[in-house]
């Protein structure tokens, strides 16, 4: 038991040891540091929490993710396509990312469900496949297939969306209403309440009927089924929950930064989410919302002073960034290779028993 | 043997688009004598997800490592100015020792996470690529063509090997028969190395790799270090792996450092399942047969894409057969352990 307390916590510590030594060599003001924080902690929150759910239903991290940020961008673009904008027009971006959304939960659930114990990497083969998908839509589609009704959104041959896409029309100062100003430091009330209200969300999920049964067939899948559980249906709404949930981040990361990078804005979340969440303290197998919004608030510390240190020391802020990817992929490898090795220490104990 | 349906359906892709290249009017001579440099250029690449398959370990998601460690001792070359045929070989033979000790590493870490080797693979080669970055950034040449023109100090991410060893092997022996100009050199050493391969699962190693791959339990009653034989698999693709990088950048003429390696893997491993692999067992043939299919597909691809005026098609739809073949594969696996 205490071993387990020690391994919850000795990731977000050695990641907060990271921070200080960060902020000590960065050298910047601690105001900057945490309005930059606190803008993040907005952008990114939701994403992360996203990734909770499937973790409880035992199918790991969900690298699907991206599949939802993907259809938030997308529900976008066809509506400033629609020509429809300020509230209608958001309203209607927030309808249709959550049915697209949904739609493409149900065929991740699909496809997970035919490779069970494999969802990992299955999950990270959808997103690439999904990317170059999307790509042929808005790359390709626009403007042959696709008639294209707004001329702003797209390239000046007529095919294809630009690649930054404005989202000024949508603009209606949601993002700083209720903002309150202590110092110079500037807390957006109403978004910071917003992810948390997410958090409270996934806690209510699984403390609900449905959530105890996502939480048994993440225990055991067979003996989830003896009971009279429908594991695939469950597994599948897992996963719808995932990618709306995700979609409504990547919805309001967007909103929040007021641009679309059509081709690369949503690449790399479901990796970067991941990876907050592990810095939380989660592992691929137990992950809570106190490990989400730890994580995030670690993560993205080491994120935006690991490039002002690497500047600092090495006069080379190229070292910083490539400590920070090294940091984000690293982790989730190092939690792989550790939650495996336990996985199979589990099962050999169990077989010989 | 079974009809395997995905060779057929990419083969007849593949002869629609021969069909659609002479329509448009394309050269097609000149486009089969790409074709010859580009399958040898990947080939090796593809030949050493091999060993891997058949130890049962699966697809080689962590190709970067291998990469990598090509990359190193073609740096060391170019750094010490070696030029020419003998560059060429003692880069081979400088990587060939990093090759093994990264595989020894690699392999220790892929040994922990038996049965879910993909997934920790994947993320081995990413966080291998930052790691790396650091050793591209500081390390200590002194060669200024690779060096990065202002300050001197870091490699640069594209180096060119035209002063060294640029296309050594495309250029050697190549035999032209009215047009048509086959790289003999080239298709000789790889036409070797497959063959050499092939000579390993005769030996007794190779047969303990084929038998831990089909079946663990009774390779374990028969006596089988069952870790070692997998560590040793890990370690002969790792050094493939960084001898394919040799041949590819020798005939591409550029080192590509940084974050390039990455973008190989994927189109390595779906190369080798067009060829019909299923990602369990893999024979050389379905090695061959699938680079050529892959390289010639999107050498195609591409001059077709832009007569049509869409040239960001080709490589889009590269990337989205590269993805779905390997999604494919991984659905199919498992649908056919279900079965049992």
């Amino acid at each position: 038991m205490i071993k387990e307390r020690i391994q919850e916590y000795i990731v977000p510590l050695v990641f907060s040891v990271l921070c200080i030594l960060c902020f000590i060599f960065a050298g910047v003001s601690s105001t900057f540091l945490v309005n930059q924080l606190l803008l993040r902690f907005v952008r990114n929150g939701i994403m992360v929490l996203a990734l909770i759910i499937p973790i409880v239903g035992g199918m790991g991290l969900n690298f699907a993710v991206v599949v939802g940020a993907m259809a938030a961008q997308m529900a976008y673009l066809f509506v400033l396509n629609m020509q429809l904008y300020n509230i209608a027009g958001f309203l209607l971006v927030i309808i249709i990312s959550i049915v697209l959304s949904a739609a493409f939960g149900i065929l991740i659930g699909k496809a997970l469900n035919i490779v069970k114990g494999r969802e990992m990497i299955t999950s990270i083969i959808i997103g690439f496949l999904a990317n170059y998908i999307y790509q042929l839509i808005f790359m390709v589609g626009f403007g042959t297939v696709i008639p294209v009704h707004n001329k702003k959104i797209v390239l000046a041959s007529g095919i294809g969306v630009n690649n930054m896409v404005d989202l000024a029309p949508f603009k209606n100062g949601s993002d700083k209403l209720f903002q309150i100003s202590a110092g110079s430091i500037d807390i957006p009330v109403l978004m910071i309440l917003t992810v948390l209200i997410f958090a409270y969300l996934i806690c209510y999920i699984l403390n609900t009927k449905l959530g105890q049964k996502i939480r048994a067939v993440g225990m055991s899948m067979e003996k989830s089924a003896t009971l009279g559980i429908n594991v695939n249906g469950i597994r599948m709404v897992t996963l719808v929950i995932s990618t709306i949930i995700a979609a409504i981040g990547q919805l309001v990361f967007l909103k929040n930064i007021g641009v679309i990078n059509v081709y690369t804005g949503h690449l790399n979340t479901d990796v970067f989410s991941c990876a907050s969440l592990l810095a939380g303290g989660a592992t691929i197998k137990k992950a809570s919302v106190r490990n989400a919004l730890i994580g995030i608030l670690l993560l993205h510390t080491l994120f935006i002073l690991s490039p002002l240190a690497g500047q600092n020391l090495f006069n080379n802020v190229s070292l910083g960034e490539y400590f920070r990817s090294f940091m984000a992929y690293g982790l989730i490898a190092f939690a792989l290779i550790m939650n495996i090795k336990h996985d199979e220490d589990g099962l050999g104990k169990g077989g010989q028993a | 043997m079974k009809t395997k349906w995905s060779q057929i359906i990419i083969a007849g892709f593949l002869f629609f688009l021969f069909v659609l290249a002479f329509i448009l009017d394309m050269d097609i001579l000149k486009i089969l004598n790409i074709s010859f440099v580009k399958f040898a250029m990947n080939g090796v690449l593809v030949l050493s997800l091999i060993p891997m398959i058949n130890t049962g370990i699966g697809m080689n998601f962590g190709l970067p490592v291998g990469i990598v460690s090509g990359l190193i001792g073609m740096c060391i070359i170019v750094n010490m100015r070696l030029t020419g045929i003998f560059g060429f070989i003692s880069a081979c033979a400088v990587t060939t020792p990093i090759a093994v000790v990264f595989g020894y590493i690699y392999g220790i870490i892929l040994n922990r996470v038996k049965g879910r080797e993909d997934i920790a693979a994947i993320f081995i080669g990413f966080s291998f690529i930052p790691l790396m970055n650091y050793f591209w950034t500081l390390v200590p040449f002194t060669n200024r063509q690779m060096l990065y023109p202002i300050g001197g100090v870091g490699l640069r991410p594209k180096i060119g090997l035209a002063p060294y060893f640029e296309k050594i092997l495309d250029n050697f022996c190549v035999l032209d028969i009215g047009g048509l100009s086959i790289p003999l050199g080239l298709l000789g050493s790889y036409a070797i190395l497959c063959i050499g391969i092939s000579l390993l699962f005769k030996v007794k190693l190779g047969k303990a790799m084929i038998a831990v791959g089909e079946n663990e339990n009774f390779s374990r009653l028969s006596g089988i270090d069952i870790k070692k034989v997998r560590h040793t698999a890990v370690i002969i693709s790792n050094v493939i792996a960084g001898i394919g990088i040799c041949v590819y950048a020798q005939s591409y003429g550029f080192l590509e450092l940084y974050d390039s390696p990455l973008s190989l893997t994927f189109p390595t491993v779906s190369a080798i399942l067009i060829g019909g692999s299923t990602g369990k067992r893999s024979t050389i043939f379905e090695a061959v047969l699938g680079t050529y299919m892959y390289q010639t597909i999107y050498l195609l691809s591409v001059p077709i894409a832009n007569t049509l005026l869409l040239p960001q098609l080709s490589e889009i739809l590269r990337m989205l057969v590269t993805n779905s073949i390997i999604l494919y594969a991984l659905l199919k696996q498992q649908r056919r352990k279900a079965g049992l």
